[in-house]
């Protein structure tokens, strides 16, 4: 097969590829809508304990938020990394979003923490068992990226930039920007409005 | 050290370790036969480690087969039962084990039976009709099957260990919950529908995707079968409504659990939003099961008519507006929970709005037939058979999509005959006539067309006879799930009219048993020599029957709709020349990946820690070696093809 | 400008606004007086943090995602929008029914929807109401 040849297929398998995990994140986008709309109805589940209003913290929030939005960049940054060839501009950004993700789901391990030991956890009311599952699930989403990177950093070092890591890397990205995509619903309709209430 | 599992769990009472020793006969009958004839090496190379989706549909079928002689078996048990619990009689299964009848009946027959036939046809069939090799994530195809059939390994295994939700086949909470169902049936009942509805999931975006992307060059959308239409509505149904599954059934197996509250009765919990996600699932699950039935008509009514399919381009803007209005109707499952006239009018009214592209479809077949030379082989027995009980079936759905109406009839046994014939005068119709029509393509000789016509006659009127009482029944005041009648509301002699019914269609399944046996023994009498044997319009009729593993030696040059049809008439209809091309490498790790996740589900609902975190390092790191493989696939070269089929290259 | 550029432009571009809205959102909420305890915030102050997040989605659907920017047939839009049609079926549909049926078969809530929805407060002694 001729180099041309074998160059088309790669991009058919691509455009296959991309294709096949865009329409995935959209049946995730169904997955937390289902998740979004029960914490919607069971919000108001308190059992006579607190709200929202009473345990979140806005600061804390919006640290969590700058993190996880620098490592949306930091990824974008790596997708020009691969565009421009420089594999150092990869490395570098792949670490940092490494570093940003770790951080945002550290403090959310942290702030599930707070809430488990004060007795506020998923299994005193409606309302906290919503908020643990809706955030909870995304955090888990965000552990299997972070282990997701982990494995392609991993064959980076074993075998280089190939086209596999090339449409693996941009699977990951949209991946990683979906998640951002969900926070900002996450924190505008759970933690402000809740904030509000 | 195996969690909460123990000897006790083992069945205790006659009925249910009869249940329990056939399915462990079984399975021990088949590893014994295939060790005796020494075919586990051809079994594992050629069938189980296989990515070719034929191959995948096959075993598809023959799991949805076997699935339905339990479905039938507990059909069998309810029947007798009801026809039997009459005044003083207290029939032969006690209150719990009939529950656990009926949920595993419901549970099995859609999730197995239906969805396996389905996902099989399409797996044979899709990328034949699309010009295509294969389709467009292979290994992705091999993990679905897998983790199909893990779920119903999960279902058999409660079978033997422990016991099987009692709670219906959607298990509503509270009675679903961890208080009132403390047993582990819910559990396996989640964890055989989480892990199957993952397969399915993805099944849904490799097939949207071959649809999209894997046509034969100069194939558009409006070109294709419409078969392959009905596919896409379907998948699209899919792709958005199984989230929701995954969504509310993790819900509830939280609930259980880790004892949270999405579904309690109390803590601020909220039981009606679980029936109403579960049935914003529901819905469109059922029109992803007739949406390819109705695709299939449309093929075999097409052939068989020998005129070109009447209104191609309204069935396919029929299609998009089932697979949409489908979306829009779910709340007509529960009319009767509280929500109040106005929400209730507004869905009743977008379900009866749903008739009207049926209604289309209906008549655009119709039209088909009209003035055309029709055929009448087994495959149209099945289409009449469903043009006539379907159309009835339809018209009494339309009946309870009025929410006034729907009060008196809810959860009857009228609403249960509704439903029975939508789903076997249409999808157990369909797919029994497209196993029969694409038979010959996937085996090479064609069925015994006189066993086959008698069998459609025995399911006709075998249905005709098991429901028709029930609708009867129904308007009576007979309500669904009873285990116990009193004598004097006069029901026993419909419940045994509908007693033989069901063992007439059970004749008509056996006569299908019958007709398998015959067809192999005869099969070299029937012989498809041409790939043609139906004078057939669509691409797959245009390669040698038994499809080659690659489908197309070369890929066929497309014009326009019923490319074949265009071959056929015209003497000097391009062809291309031969490419090599590149085919997936057999795999086990689909059968690994599910077979982790089976280990992980019977850990999750047997409460066993060790085994859960085993389970799921074991999938990772089958991920990991999988994704490492850089070597998936395998070139085909002229020499390859050319040793397979003479004179194609 | 070469493609990685653009690229590089793209996300920074996106960043910048994105972290612009965030901030935006996080201060209207953090200045905000205190509310009377009322179970749903402000109209105005909720479309508001909602219009703000509908814009910082679509920032990053197009600097992030380059959803704007693909070869036709724009398939990813296409199933976007399909998606985002689902999602507002199913989401909004699920509140609209659950709000009714808790409305008439939620005993303990009906005081709280005759409070909001109807103005009349019930007092403790239970035994006359007050019209607004």
């Amino acid at each position: 097969m001729s180099h041309a040849e074998a160059a088309l297929r790669h991009q058919a398998e691509f455009a296959k590829t991309t294709l096949g995990f865009w329409v995935y994140l959209m049946t995730d986008c169904v997955l937390f809508a289902c998740l979004f709309a029960t914490y919607a109805v069971l919000r108001g589940g308190t059992a006579g304990g607190p709200t929202g209003a009473q345990l979140f913290d806005l600061n804390f929030i919006l640290i969590e938020t700058l993190l996880l939005l620098a490592s949306s960049l930091t990824t974008g940054i790596a997708l020009v990394g691969l565009a421009a060839k420089q594999t150092k501009l990869i490395w570098a950004s792949l670490g940092l979003t490494f570093l940003l993700g770790a951080g945002f789901l550290g403090m959310e391990l942290y702030e599930f923490g707070v809430l488990l030991a004060e007795g506020h956890g998923p299994q005193a009311s409606a309302f906290l068992t919503a908020y643990f599952t809706l955030v909870g699930t995304h955090g888990f989403h965000i552990a299997v990226g972070l282990l997701w990177l982990l494995v392609l950093v991993y064959f980076l070092y074993k075998r280089g930039v190939t086209s596999s890591f090339e449409k693996r890397l941009t699977m990951f990205a949209l991946f990683w920007h979906f998640l951002d995509i969900i926070w900002i619903f996450i924190f505008t309709l759970v933690y402000l409005m809740g904030a509000l209430s | 050290m195996l969690g909460m599992l123990g000897f006790d769990d083992l069945p205790h009472d006659p009925i249910m370790l009869g249940g329990a020793l056939s399915i462990v006969g079984g399975g021990l009958a088949v590893i014994i036969l295939i060790t005796f004839l020494k075919k586990w090496t051809w079994l594992y190379r050629e069938w189980l480690t296989s990515l070719d989706p034929k191959k995948i549909g096959v075993m598809y079928i023959i799991v949805a087969l076997v699935m339905l002689l339990r479905g039938l078996g507990d059909a069998v048990m309810l029947r007798a039962h009801q026809a039997l619990a009459s005044g003083e009689a207290q029939g032969f299964l006690s209150s719990d084990h009939f529950q656990q009848v009926f949920t595993a009946h419901g549970t099995i027959m859609i999730f197995f039976v239906a969805m396996g036939l389905m996902f099989g046809l399409i797996n044979l069939v899709l990328p034949l009709q699309l010009g295509a090799r294969d389709v467009a994530f292979p290994f992705l195809n091999s993990v679905s099957f897998w983790l199909f059939f893990m779920g119903m390994a999960l279902i058999n295994v409660s079978l033997v260990v422990g016991e099987f939700a009692a709670a219906g086949w959607l298990s509503y909470p509270p009675l679903s919950g961890i208080e009132y169902s403390p047993g582990v049936g819910v559990d396996y009942w989640i964890w055989a529908l989480q892990i199957s509805g993952v397969g399915s999931l993805l099944s849904g975006i490799n097939f949207i995707v071959t649809i999209l992307k894997m046509r034969a060059p100069g194939m558009k959308l409006m070109d294709m079968p419409i078969f392959a239409w009905s596919v896409f509505g379907a998948m699209l149904l899919v792709i958005f409504a199984f989230p929701i599954l995954t969504a509310t059934l993790g819900m509830l197996s939280l609930d259980r659990l880790l004892g949270m509250h999405f579904f309690t009765s109390d803590m601020g919990g909220n039981p009606m939003m679980y029936i109403n996600l579960i049935w914003a699932w529901g819905h469109p699950e059922v029109y992803i099961l007739i949406l390819p039935a109705f695709g299939i008509f449309s093929e075999i009514v097409a052939t068989f008519a020998r005129k070109k399919l009447f209104g191609y381009t309204s069935m396919v803007a029929a299609i998009m507006a089932i697979a949409f209005f489908s979306y829009v109707v779910w709340l007509h499952h529960f009319f009767t929970m509280g929500a109040g006239a106005n929400v209730n009018a507004f869905f009743g009214i977008t379900t009866m709005i749903i008739a009207i592209p049926t209604g289309v479809k209906v008549f655009n077949w119709l039209f088909t037939m009209y003035r055309g030379r029709v055929k009448f082989t087994s495959p149209m027995y099945w289409f009449l058979g469903f043009i006539v009980t379907f159309t009835i079936g339809g018209m009494t759905g339309m009946l309870h999509a009025v929410p006034a109406i729907d009060f008196q009839m809810h959860n009857s046994l009228f609403l249960v005959a509704h439903f029975h014939n939508m789903i076997i005068g249409g999808v157990v119709f369909g797919f029994m006539a497209g196993l029969t029509y694409w038979f010959p393509k996937i085996f090479g000789f064609t069925l015994h067309e006189g066993l086959g016509k008698a069998a459609a006659w025995c399911w006709i009127i075998g249905f005709v006879g098991a429901f028709g009482p029930l609708y009867i029944l129904g308007i009576m005041g007979a309500t669904r799930r009873l285990d116990h009648y009193d004598a004097s509301l006069g029901w026993q002699g419909l419940f045994i009219v509908a007693g033989i019914g069901l063992m007439i269609m059970m004749l008509g399944a056996g006569l299908q048993a019958l007709q398998l046996l015959v067809s192999i023994i005869q099969r070299k009498k029937n012989r498809d020599t041409t790939g043609d044997p139906w004078n057939g319009r669509t691409l797959e009729w245009s390669v040698p029957s038994p499809a080659p593993s690659y489908n197309f030696a070369i890929t066929p040059v497309i014009r326009g709709r019923d490319a074949f049809w265009d071959m056929k008439h015209d003497k000097n209809y391009p062809k291309n020349k031969f490419e090599p091309f590149h085919l997936p490498k057999n795999s086990p790790f689909g059968l690994l990946i599910a077979f982790a996740s089976f280990l992980m589900c019977f850990a999750l609902i047997w409460h066993i820690w060790w085994l859960l975190i085993v389970g799921t390092l074991a999938l990772l790191a089958l991920l990991i070696v999988r994704f490492a493989d850089e070597d998936t696939e395998i070139l085909i070269t002229k020499e390859v093809v050319a040793r397979e089929q003479k004179g194609v290259v | 400008m070469t493609d990685s550029k653009k690229l590089m432009r793209s996300y920074l571009i996106g960043f910048v606004l994105s972290l612009g809205l965030t901030l935006i959102a996080f201060v209207l909420t953090t200045i905000q007086s205190d509310f009377q305890g009322k179970a749903y915030p402000d109209l105005p102050l909720a479309v508001a943090l909602v219009t703000l997040a509908i814009t910082q989605l679509i920032v990053q659907l197009l600097f992030f995602f380059h959803l704007g920017h693909e070869a036709k047939p724009r398939l990813n839009l296409a199933s976007f929008l399909f998606m985002l049609m689902v999602v507002g079926i199913v989401a909004f549909g699920s509140l609209w029914i659950m709000y009714h049926l808790n409305y008439n078969m939620m005993p303990h809530e009906v005081e709280t929807y005759i409070q909001q929805e109807e103005n009349i407060e019930l007092d403790s002694s239970n035994d006359h109401e007050h019209h607004h």
